[in-house]
């Protein structure tokens, strides 16, 4: 198998057939909370990628040089990502801030958001633990460009979803359903549906 | 047990901590970005639901804007009169007020009233429904689905016990953006101060408007003659009321022949605020089946109606 074939598996594997969204069911309060308008899902995909990026390389870094090397990271990963997390996209937004005010204004409100989101810390702990969310049981670790084209399968597959879902919620709002079944129920019943026709990918391929 | 694993934990979450800490605070220094001190007090005093009827994208952009001195002080118009003041408190300004508004909805005819000529089974919105003309016998009333509910950021607008639309003038905050949104031009911005109004809005006139609506407008111009303020005119086949110019006396509700002008009485009780009422007919009791008017009653007729040349 060679290298570029690899690495487009892996990322279709972390975007597609094990999307975080509809196969593995995390980061679900943002596909709730902020798919009801294509406009903000856009905003929010956006936003999610760039922030997901920065923090599986900074985690990545922590974890292979200072967690692992100390032999804490098994106990201490979730603590240290956290901090991580939190302080770069406090930082991330304070450069934002001040150096592209238009940037700041389509990202601005979605990255404090994003600060809580468990999928961000779902794929900084599984670039350096794979198949822990999944327990495939996985001995093997990625090494930088893994862990990035991981990454940002992840965070693509997460867009991807968010935004198909965005726009057909955007339908249902004009749709005649019954009225018990009217706003978050009738999304709930679609996510399950999505989620099925996703899981039809299951299998494809083992990486 | 291991102490130094222990240790060596406590020194690498702490030394993250530090580092994070010192690097947070360096930063915001370096990145400080200077902002009005205004832009936050302004954006305490608005109402905070980005309705977005200013035309400016959510509250934050009206204070940026005001603050700017971009916009004026009256930015807001869902907070009325008591934001301005607000908000022209903080920039330095008198500010001279004019009366709040709440958005009327000129449809009264409901199921019952107006009754469906077809069943109407599309896209649950009123833009869509009124370009296939609607299931409603009536082609300018209330379709009474989604559109103007669904842009309403405060959830003022219901249905009343006919299935069409009713603003709950309580919750109202006189944005306006009901009234961009009705695709039939029904809802337009009062005063708070009005009382009175026309409830319809057909164009039709005399008996092709009963025909479709039982308390349809007929433009027979009763109340334009029993007005002493000369407030209210029948153009285009309705009466409309000029606010600038009424004094809520009702005359032209008590003259109107099919009840399409009503009075709004306030009832403390009452979940809407209040209901809207037809008052004691001055002239002679509503026509039977189309029959003639009968010449005995003309003589209770109103003085303006009389007074009037013709």
């Amino acid at each position: 198998m060679n290298e570029a074939w690899r690495y487009f598996l892996l990322f279709f594997g972390a975007s597609v057939v094990a999307n975080i969204l509809l196969i593995r069911f995390i980061a679900l309060c943002p596909f709730f909370g902020v798919s009801t308008s294509l406009e903000t899902s856009l905003g929010m995909s956006i936003s999610v990628i760039f922030v997901m990026t920065m923090a599986t390389s900074v985690s990545w870094i922590a974890w292979n040089y200072v967690l692992k090397p100390l032999g804490v990271g098994e106990f201490l990963y979730i603590p240290s990502f956290i901090l991580i997390i939190a302080s770069l996209v406090q930082f991330v937004e304070m450069v934002i801030k001040k150096t592209s005010p238009p940037l700041y204004r389509a990202m601005g409100i979605y990255l404090p958001l994003i600060t809580t989101n468990c999928a961000v810390l779902a794929a900084a702990t599984e670039s350096v633990k794979p198949g822990f969310f999944t327990k495939l049981n996985i001995a093997y670790h990625y090494g930088f460009p893994e862990a990035l084209v991981y990454t940002i399968g992840v965070a693509v597959g997460f867009s991807l979803v968010l935004i198909l879902f965005a726009a057909m919620r955007e339908r249902l709002e004009m749709a005649p359903i019954p009225k018990f079944f009217r706003g978050v129920p009738i999304a709930f019943i679609t996510a399950a549906l999505f989620s099925l026709a996703f899981m039809g990918f299951a299998g494809m391929f083992n990486l | 047990m291991d102490w130094t694993l222990v240790w060596k934990a406590i020194v690498s979450l702490a030394g993250f901590g530090i580092l994070l800490g010192a690097i947070l605070a360096v930063a915001s220094r370096r990145f400080h970005v200077e902002t009005d001190p205004r832009v936050a007090e302004i954006l305490e005093a608005l109402p905070g639901s980005n309705c977005g009827a200013c035309g400016l994208p959510g509250c934050e952009a009206a204070a940026e804007a005001v603050a700017k001195g971009e916009a004026p002080v009256n930015v807001c118009r869902a907070g009325g009169p008591d934001v301005t003041v607000a908000v022209g408190r903080i920039m330095g300004l008198e500010v001279e007020v004019g009366v709040a508004q709440v958005a009327h909805i000129h449809c009264r005819g409901g199921k019952s009233l107006s009754p469906p000529r077809a069943f109407y089974q599309g896209v649950n919105s009123c833009r869509a429904a009124h370009l296939l003309g609607g299931g409603k016998a009536c082609p300018f009333g209330c379709l009474g689905l989604q559109d103007c509910a669904d842009v309403c950021p405060v959830s003022a607008i219901a249905f009343d016990e006919e299935g069409i639309r009713r603003v709950n003038v309580r919750k109202c905050t006189g944005c306006g953006l009901c009234a961009d949104v009705c695709p039939r031009d029904l809802i337009q911005m009062v005063p708070v101060t009005a009382k009175v109004f026309v409830r319809c809005k057909s164009r039709y006139t005399g008996k092709k408007a009963t025909s479709v609506c039982r308390v349809a407008c007929i433009g027979c111009r009763r109340c334009e003659k029993a007005c002493p303020a000369d407030a209210i005119r029948v153009d285009d086949g309705f009466a409309s009321i000029d606010y600038d110019k009424c004094t809520n006396c009702g005359d032209c509700a008590a003259v109107c022949p099919t009840d399409s002008i009503q009075v709004w009485v306030e009832r403390s009780g009452h979940p809407e605020g209040g209901e809207f009422v037809v008052p004691e007919k001055k002239r002679r009791p509503r026509r039977e089946e189309g029959g003639r008017e009968k010449p005995g009653a003309r003589e209770e007729a109103p003085p303006q109606e009389d007074g009037e040349p013709s």
